[in-house]
């Protein structure tokens, strides 16, 4: 396989994982303000991803960077025809991060009441947002041979990119409500699980329009038609959101955490494989196509990330699910503090 | 409403303001790993007690700096897309690197040192927080390599339009950026080990919980007397190297107009850029700029008006930032060999315990004006002597930079204002007895 392959695959895997990790972390940010009725709960909430939830959000930087190491002119037109979206994405990420910390500090009511708006919107916006970024990539944005974007924002806003946002939120609600079901005991465990099967019974809906709608607004089925094997991801995708009620209806909420997370890889990658090999298609004319052939780094730079990404990104995951699994098991009220 | 100039303001708010709050994480946090190594080599509940009160302000600190480098690590495509296809070969490799290897240490193992003390050893928790200095430091390493290259491009060739890597080791090895990491990193711990000093110095003018504030100004003491003497040695090694690689830059940091041999150093001056001269010039030592740039009474030291009209930087911003600088650095080096030789005399001297006090913001500025200096006298370069500052923006309207840039003021300036007050009000507040204290 050609290096630029292995980067298209590699550059999709780290937003795979990125969606699937601070996904839920995104899901509990905004279930926030619905499940977290009581002071207690809400400690419990926050204190459930508190562990993680800065590790976590390392996978979008290394997306990001990631993107900019191996394929400079797609970080370079992406980001700058996406300016807007990117930076609300960044303020409200800049919310959450500081909301966590400084909520605590003070006792006073109304100095929480700040921080847990902060909370929702901090987690809500980027939910929306990336899942409307998404949609329109897999759609195509219309920027031309130079790289200038011909557009305006609410451009972004068109049916499929506003489905794909209402899909990501959903899903990743999913997958914080099965987090929250699998972290917490009592009344707030029963509460998240009853909403976990709310919302499950939204998103099936939301998904299959979305598996139908992208038939029109995109070119990804190209790639399965002229390669019918890859429907697989198709299937697991279909699959696990399948089973996440199977397995909520007999209370394992690790396994449906687990088949949540399946289900955002496998959607992640029902687009990757959809797009391949273009990164960041022009809606303008198929020409000005960014692709992971026509604007990669040097075979050298390749090269090398390669072995730096081979290197650390296992040893982090090891480290990470050290980090799992050190603070495994329900939340304990006496660690409630942060 | 222009792009270029918005995209530069905005991006100078943004690293000014990341950088408010980066040295303390990466000098702090080094003391801090040794205070909570104290603790586990002596056992003595102070350290402990130390490591908690100490880890309180260093968190909230942190917390701002994480959230604002974020926006910093996309402003490169959001704002200068023009320049990260050019040189995105290069230097986003950099910043690929600095999240995988240094980035995903620090931030998982803080989770991991906040919720775990009940989880882990003392010993091991000692360990976690070392991970997280080292991993702090070594995203610097990174990053600052990566402005290295912006400085002084090395290890590279152009090749389809744009700068591609050749070299990989020439630009890990480049010599600019390993100064830039000698400098900064002492800076860093000097801006910790005052921040140290000067709220333990409130509490002993106070009287209050002396001893334990006795002891925590001494281990700053140690580290700032070391790391002003270092920030102060590689500064001026840093100085021969810009004079030989950066030429305009010295002229300008120097506000030294005409090219002439044995060039003598100014202390002050009111330099007129429009006249090309100095209106005013107080205190000129006769052959010492050569010295210190060439380290030779007799060189030739390049002057502004020496070179072409668009290649020079604003000279009198960068020389007020560079004489800004070198001053409170000597300043920090004499504060600190005093109270080196002070320091079983702590409580008898309030005067230089109030200096300590009104010295926390000093530091600061110092590391700022760094900065300016280094970045303000590059210019009009973005890559020194390769790209432009004015052709690397992106071609995104002005408006959107307008709002963004008053998103960022605004954002900032609330987070900022809460964030100081925060550590002001736990700083004033003092250290809990771990008696009554159930929390970490
Ligand atoms: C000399 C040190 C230094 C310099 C010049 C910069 N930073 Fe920084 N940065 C740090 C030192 C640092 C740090 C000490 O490692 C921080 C501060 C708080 C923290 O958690 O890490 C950090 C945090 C931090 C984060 C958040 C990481 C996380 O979530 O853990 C990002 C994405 C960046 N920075 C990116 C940048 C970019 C793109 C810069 C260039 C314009 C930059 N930083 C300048
Ligand atoms: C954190 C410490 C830093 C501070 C305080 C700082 C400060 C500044 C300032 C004041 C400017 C505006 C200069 C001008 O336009 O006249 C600037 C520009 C810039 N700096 Fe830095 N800088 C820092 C670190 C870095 C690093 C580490 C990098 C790259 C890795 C970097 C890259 C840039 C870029 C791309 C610009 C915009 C183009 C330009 O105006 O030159 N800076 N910075
Ligand atoms: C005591 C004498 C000092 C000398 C002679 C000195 C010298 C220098 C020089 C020549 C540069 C320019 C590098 C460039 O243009 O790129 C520089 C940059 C800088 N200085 Fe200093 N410095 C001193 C003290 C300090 C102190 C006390 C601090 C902070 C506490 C500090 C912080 C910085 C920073 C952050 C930079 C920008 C980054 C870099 O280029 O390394 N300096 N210094």
């Amino acid at each position: 396989m050609e290096l630029q392959t292995i980067w298209f695959f590699l550059w999709g895997l780290l937003w795979a994982i990125f969606f699937m990790t601070d996904g839920f972390d995104f899901g509990v940010g905004t279930l926030y303000p619905f499940l977290g009725k009581s002071e207690e709960d809400k400690r419990a909430m926050i204190n459930s991803i508190g562990p993680f939830w800065d590790g976590n959000e390392v996978w979008l930087i290394t997306a990001g960077g990631v993107t900019f190491a191996a394929f400079p002119k797609v970080y370079a037109v992406m980001f700058s025809s996406l300016y807007t979206p990117l930076l609300l994405i960044l303020f409200a990420l800049i919310l959450r991060g500081v909301a966590f910390e400084f909520r605590g500090q003070i006792e006073d009511a109304g100095w929480k009441k700040v921080w847990d708006l902060c909370i929702f919107i901090g987690s809500f916006i980027p939910a929306l947002l990336f899942g409307v970024a998404f949609a329109n990539i897999f759609r195509g944005i219309p920027f031309d041979g130079q790289g200038i974007y011909h557009g305006n924002i609410l451009m972004l806003l068109n049916p499929y990119g506003v489905l794909g946002g209402v899909l990501f939120l959903l899903l990743f609600m999913l997958h914080g409500a099965n987090w929250l079901a699998m972290k917490t005991e009592g009344d707030l465990n029963e509460r998240a699980s009853a909403i976990a099967q709310k919302i499950w019974l939204f998103l099936v809906p939301v998904a299959v329009l979305f598996l139908i709608a992208s038939a029109f607004a995109t070119n990804l089925y190209n790639n399965y038609i002229s390669n019918p094997a890859y429907i697989i991801v198709i299937l697991i995708s279909v699959l696990s959101l399948l089973t996440i009620k199977v397995y909520l209806g007999k209370k394992a909420y690790f396994s449906a955490w687990c088949a949540s997370a399946i289900t955002i890889v496998s959607c992640t990658f029902f687009g990757i494989i959809g797009l391949f090999p273009v990164l960041f298609p022009s809606l303008l004319d198929a020409q000005y196509n960014l692709t992971a052939f026509n604007n990669s780094s040097s075979p050298m730079t390749l090269a090398i990330m390669l072995g730096v990404v081979v290197v650390f990104i296992p040893i982090v995951i090891v480290y990470q699910m050290w980090t799992y699994n050190l603070f495994k098991g329900k939340v304990s009220k006496e660690e409630m503090e942060y | 409403m222009d792009p270029v100039f918005l995209s530069r303001l905005q991006f100078a708010v943004a690293t000014m303001f990341h950088f408010l709050f980066v040295p303390l994480t990466l000098g702090l946090s080094i003391i801090i790993a040794w205070m909570e190594t104290q603790y586990v080599r002596t056992g003595d509940k102070i350290y402990l007690q130390m490591t908690k009160f100490w880890g309180k302000l260093f968190l909230i600190n942190f917390a701002v700096g994480v959230v604002t480098g974020i926006t910093l690590e996309f402003q490169f495509g959001t704002n200068w897309s023009r320049y990260s296809e050019y040189v995105g070969d290069v230097f986003g490799s950099l910043l690929a690197i600095e999240a995988s290897v240094a980035f995903f240490l620090e931030s998982t193992f803080i989770g991991i040192w906040i919720f775990g003390w009940k989880k882990l050893s003392a010993k091991a928790h000692a360990v976690v927080m070392w991970l997280v200095a080292i991993a702090g430091n070594l995203s610097a390493v990174w990053i600052l390599t990566a402005n290295g290259f912006m400085q002084h491009p090395v290890g590279y060739t152009i090749r389809n339009g744009r700068a591609e890597m050749t070299d990989f080791f020439e630009v890990l090895f480049n010599k600019f950026s390993i100064l830039e990491i000698l400098h900064v990193i002492p800076s860093a711990c000097l801006l910790g080990a005052f921040f140290v000093m000067g709220i333990s110095a409130w509490h002993l003018l106070k009287k209050q919980h002396v001893e334990f504030f006795k002891k925590s100004f001494r281990i700053a003491l140690v580290f700032g007397l070391v790391s002003s003497l270092v920030a102060g040695f590689t500064g001026d090694l840093h100085g021969t190297h810009v004079a030989e690689v950066q030429p305009a830059k010295l002229a300008a940091m120097e506000a030294h107009w005409e090219t002439q041999t044995s060039a003598p150093l100014v202390m002050f001056a009111i330099p007129d850029e429009k006249a090309g001269k100095n209106l005013i010039e107080i205190g000129s030592i006769p052959g010492l700029l050569s010295f210190l740039g060439y380290h030779d009474f007799g060189a030739t030291v390049r002057g502004i008006n020496d070179f072409p009209a668009n290649e020079r930087p604003p000279v009198a911003i960068t020389f007020a930032a560079f004489r800004t600088m070198v001053g409170l650095g000597t300043l920090f080096i004499i504060l600190m060999v005093y109270g080196w030789f002070r320091r079983d005399k702590l409580m008898e001297s309030p005067t230089f315990l109030k200096i300590m006090l009104f010295s926390i913001p000093l530091p600061y500025i110092a590391i700022e004006m760094g900065w300016v200096l280094a970045e303000v006298g590059r210019q009009p370069w973005i890559v020194y002597g390769l790209m432009r500052t004015s052709d690397a923006a992106s071609p995104v309207a002005g408006y959107q930079v307008m709002i963004s840039l008053i998103a960022f003021i605004v954002i900032y300036g609330l987070l900022g204002g809460v964030g100081y007050y925060l550590i002001a009000k736990h700083a004033i507040k003092g250290p809990v007895s771990l008696l009554a204290d159930s929390k970490h």
